[in-house]
């Protein structure tokens, strides 16, 4: 489980200082972020001053004594890629966990250097989910970053599974931090099913293993997806979940070596230590990254420090929520974005399609405007009682997470909508997109 | 002999190094690790002990390593060739590095030294100049770019010869200058300045009063900034502040823009590299790359230099502000920097104050925001810096210290409303929080109403307080529901969501609304401002909703629609039947 110790090097056998997660010692010719392993447990120096080193135990300092061998590795944390890297179950130091062989291939150092931002290219090939609350409202590209933003009790691994195998990828690479181990089994079992296995590459930490370990997890999966998309030219999709969890081991990680925390106790360098990881999202000229990661909420706050600079990085982010009228998960279309979806829509998807989904995400608002008023006890107009059949029928068909059509009959489901409950000027439409898709049966229903 | 160092400690990417001689505060060294020199900024010194900030990562930093001060501050190399250029924080020419990945280590040349450039001499043997006077200049693709006196020469100088018209590279003596003591002075077109001082030298800086037009109506219309002035956009994420900033970038009336794309992310600089050679200037048919420089330190590049890249492009604004040209100047997004402050302060273990930020934080704000402005030169030309930075307030919380520190000392306010971009209405700028102080200057009004209209601003004003009467109004039919309030509330409401839906909103993936030019906003408000003046006829509250949504998409067609062309003039021809139906007359 641990990684080997290398021939000929120095054992430093006097620990000066022990915390509840860092050791340091006296010990000289040593680099900055090199990993070390302390009565063979994995650790990493996160600083130095003079020859005091003060290394990160990632399983915690439980039981280590004063006396026992630590072994500097000289190199910072290093993952094998290559062709092994397919199908295999890994732990956070990328050692399998999956009872197979070692991983054979190339040493990378993981999180390496930025990609030159004009060596980028722009984002421009759709992702296509089949669910309409994503690619109607909030489609995706490859080479985004995009969380879902979900209290715990949403089925967001079950979305983003879902997803991930109908996204078209080359390779699919998992980010498990925390997992509960029916999470864990759950992800294994759909892989499976779906018949995909070859295409991919898990990188695990389950909530049994320690909490700082996974702090390692999205740079390991990253350096994976870098030799995929770079090397191999291939189309990887990252999922990682959940990054609250891995934000929670930076806060555990801040405070003991203290930090002073900002807001949520979070510490200042949040940010900062986000973007490193979502900006490894990105699209070559052949070959793509995309992010889609989970941030939980704690009752759907969005204003905690974890899911706000989240937002602030990402492009964009789904919202997942219960709607009790029509008893379905939907994907919110107040509080979801995707900020690259003006790249394609209109674009490679069919010329209404920025109209149609402004125009449906305003009409929901009227009529959840109306619900409001209807709960106060209000008189409802003629419009309000329109846009609250209207807004019962577009949960249903669009947004919850259950639908899974084509991008072409979800413009047409919304033109049906429409043309059943609305006037054309009701629209706010331009007139010759009107004149072009408007649905002439539907209007009898109208007043 | 300069002062060589040691590492004696590393803490992300702060270091500590022991030094054999005399450094100064925000001294530049370097980190010399195998083959790659890392760049490092002193920032504090206690005896021979110095902290120093590096600008890039310190994975594999050893104690011992060996450090060379360069006894230089933070400098920019300034000089033709900077037009249209990509850098990274520390002006390193992004396009000029190898590879995909951003090597460590690696700077590449601001500009070229090679190229050679067409010298057209501006001044005469024998003349007095001072620094900032324009001796010559070249053509930088449109511009004419003067080369100045060095901004640091102190005095009156005289000129003692200047080259004749001709092509040199900018490293070639073009003029050579000497002073009353005899001191001489040779000048090539290249001159460097550190970047955290403010390059004064201009004749003084008068209040600024002319419209600066953005092309965004809810700007120019209702809320002005001038050319000078300063504004800033604070919002939650997702409520537009790019989009916003890019509309502005793309359709100012200026004559360069700098981008500083300070810790966001790397997508939206690649929408710029790929859209700008492309898209047109709307004033000038150019390329918009062609009047554009951006500096980018996106999230993910070293946090450090994001502080630098702010100070950078503020350095090269001031540069062409010199030369007598209109620059407007955005960065997008200051809290980054702000943010790289506090890591900053939090690891060299300083008292923090309020959310952890360094103490002097209003202070710092206030200082580089008063680098902005409308300054007249020595030779009586203008040139002016308009800024315009974004602000991420954390959690959307606008009493937080970035956006209050902001708040004191930027001139325009454009808050971002989270419940204006839930509803879908774009530009999601808050009309009722935010504002424009210059509406308020006397030199602001009077050209107001010089050149867009007599009694302009009552009108602005009268607009505004439709909006705010709507609100009003809205808030009373919430409050008793909708037959218990008299149905002029209505219509007093539905006045104003006309207002909001004609003409504050505005289309920015829309190639005809997404920029708006000022004579047709003023056309635009003249006909809303009619209506909004009109008294209707109405039975019923019911009746009100309708009509309005009548007269909202006839004149949401007129936006979409070629100004004064067939079709513009067929919509106004049916809003004004629409409006007589219903007018009390």
């Amino acid at each position: 489980m641990t990684p080997q110790t290398p021939a000929f090097t120095t054992v430093y056998t006097k620990i000066e200082q022990i915390t509840k997660a860092t050791c340091s010692l006296r010990a000289q010719g040593i680099s900055n972020e090199e990993m070390a392993l302390i009565d063979g447990r994995p650790a990493q120096v996160v600083k130095m001053q003079g020859d005091l080193v003060t290394l990160q135990v990632f399983s915690g300092t439980q039981g280590i004594g004063t006396d026992v061998d630590v072994v500097f590795l000289g190199e910072p944390p290093m993952l094998k890629v290559g062709p092994d890297l397919s199908g295999r179950f890994l732990n956070a130091y990328g050692r399998p966990i999956d009872g197979g062989p070692e991983l054979e291939g190339k040493k990378v150092e993981i999180g390496g250097p930025s990609v030159n931002p004009v060596r980028r290219q722009q984002p421009s090939e759709l992702i296509s989910t089949g669910i309409a609350g994503i690619d109607l409202n909030n489609t995706l590209v490859t080479g985004q970053k995009i969380p879902f933003f979900a209290d715990p009790d949403q089925p967001f691994n079950q979305v983003m599974a879902n997803v991930a195998l109908r996204a078209g990828a080359d390779r699919i690479i998992l980010g498990g931090m925390g997992l509960s181990n029916d999470d864990y089994l759950y992800y294994r079992r759909i892989f499976e099913d779906a018949g995909v296995l070859e295409k991919i590459t898990c990188f695990i930490n389950t909530n049994d293993d320690p909490p700082v370990e996974r702090l390692l997890v999205p740079d390991m999966s990253l350096a994976a997806a870098e030799y995929f998309a770079c090397e191999k030219k291939e189309k990887v999709l990252v999922l990682l979940t959940d990054m609250t969890l891995f934000c929670d081991a930076l806060s555990i990680v801040s405070n003991r070596m203290d930090q002073i925390p900002s807001k949520d106790s979070m510490p200042g360098a949040l940010y900062s230590d986000l973007a490193k990881i979502y900006e490894k999202a990105v699209q070559f000229k052949e070959g793509s990254i995309t992010i889609i990661a989970v941030t939980t909420l704690s009752g759907g706050d969005i204003t905690h420090a974890i899911p706000d600079n989240t937002g602030y990085i990402t492009e964009g982010q789904l919202f997942l929520r219960r709607n009790t009228d029509i008893a379905k998960v939907i994907v919110d279309p107040f509080r979801s974005l995707s900020r690259l979806k003006q790249l394609v829509i209109g674009k490679r998807t069919r010329e209404d399609h920025p109209q149609v989904m402004n125009a449906g995400v305003r009409l929901y608002a009227d009529a959840a405007y109306a619900k409001t008023k209807q709960e106060n006890g209000f008189d409802l107009s003629d419009y309000d009682e329109r846009t609250l059949r209207f807004g019962l029928e577009y949960g249903r068909e669009l947004l919850a997470i259950d639908v899974n059509v084509d991008i072409e009959a979800m413009l047409d489901t919304a033109w049906k909508l429409f043309s059943k409950h609305f006037k054309k000027e009701e629209l706010g439409i331009k007139e010759e997109l009107i004149k072009k898709y408007w649905q002439e049966n539907g209007t009898d229903s109208v007043q | 002999m300069s002062t060589k160092g040691r590492i004696i400690g590393v803490v992300s990417n702060l270091v500590t190094i022991e030094v054999d001689g005399p450094v100064s505060q925000n001294e530049i060294c370097y980190i010399i690790l195998d083959k790659v020199r890392l760049k490092a900024e002193v920032i504090k010194i206690q005896a021979s002990r110095v902290f120093a900030q590096v600008f890039e990562s310190t994975r594999g930093l050893k104690t011992g390593t060996d450090v060379e001060f360069t006894e230089r501050l933070l400098e920019v190399t300034l000089g033709p060739g900077l037009l249209s250029k990509k850098y990274d924080g520390l002006q390193s020419d992004l396009e000029a590095m190898s590879g995909v990945f951003l090597q460590r280590g690696e700077q590449t040349e601001a500009f070229s030294f090679e190229a050679k450039w067409e010298f057209n001499p501006l001044m005469e043997k024998g003349v007095r100049v001072q620094a900032g006077d324009w001796l010559g200049e070249v053509k930088e693709n449109w511009i004419s770019h003067k080369i100045m006196v060095p901004f640091s020469l102190p005095g009156v100088w005289e000129v003692v010869s200047v080259c004749a018209k001709g092509k040199y590279t900018v490293n070639e003596i073009i003029a050579v200058l000497k002073n009353a003591q005899g001191q001489r002075q040779e000048v090539t077109m290249v001159q460097y300045w550190p970047v955290k001082i403010p390059i004064r030298a201009y004749a003084h800086k008068p209040v600024a009063f002319k419209l600066l037009q953005t092309g965004v109506r809810l700007i120019d219309t209702i809320n002005p900034i001038v050319e000078g002035g300063t504004g800033f956009i604070p919002g939650p994420f997702g409520c537009g502040k790019t989009v916003l900033q890019h509309i502005i970038a793309a359709n100012a009336q200026v004559d360069m823009v700098i981008i500083c794309a300070c810790g966001e992310r790397a997508n939206e600089v690649v929408e710029i590299f790929k859209e700008y050679p492309e898209l047109d200037d709307p004033f000038t048919g150019r390329k918009l790359m062609e009047r554009t420089i951006i500096i980018c330190n996106t999230s993910n590049m070293p946090v450090a230099a994001r502080e630098a890249s702010v100070y950078t492009a503020m350095t090269i604004a001031e540069y062409y502000r010199q030369m007598g040209l209109k620059i407007l100047l955005l960065a997008d997004s200051t809290s980054r920097w702000a943010q790289a402050l506090r890591e900053m302060s939090n690891r060299m273990e300083e008292l923090p104050g309020p959310d952890a930020f360094p103490m002097d934080l209003p202070a710092v704000v206030a200082n580089f925001y008063s680098r902005a402005g409308l300054v007249e030169l020595s030779n009586e030309q203008t040139g002016s810096i308009t800024f315009i930075g974004t602000v991420s307030p954390a959690g959307g919380n606008m009493k937080e210290p970035v956006t209050e520190s902001t708040k004191k000392v930027a001139r325009c306010f454009y808050a971002l409303s989270q419940k204006r971009a839930d509803g879908k209405r774009y530009p999601s700028i808050d009309t009722i929080e935010s504002y424009s102080k210059y509406l308020e200057y006397k030199e602001v009004q009077e050209y107001l109403e010089e050149n867009m209209e007599p009694h302009w601003v009552e009108k602005v004003v009268y607009i505004k307080d439709v909006l705010l009467r709507g609100k009003e109004a809205y808030d009373q039919i919430n409050i008793l529901g909708d037959d218990s309030v008299p149905v002029s509330y209505h219509e007093r409401y539905w006045k104003s969501e006309l207002v909001d839906f004609c003409f504050l909103q505005q289309d920015a993936f829309d190639d005809i609304d997404k920029a708006t030019p000022i004579d047709r906003q003023k056309y635009m408000i003249d006909i809303i401002y009619r209506i909004c003046k009109t008294d209707f006829k109405f039975e019923a509250f019911s009746e009100v909703v309708l009509y309005f949504k009548r007269l909202i998409h006839l004149l949401r067609q007129m936006n979409y629609s070629q100004f004064q062309q067939e079709e513009f003039k067929k919509y106004e021809d049916e809003l004004q039947s629409v409006v007589t139906e219903r007018k009390v007359s």
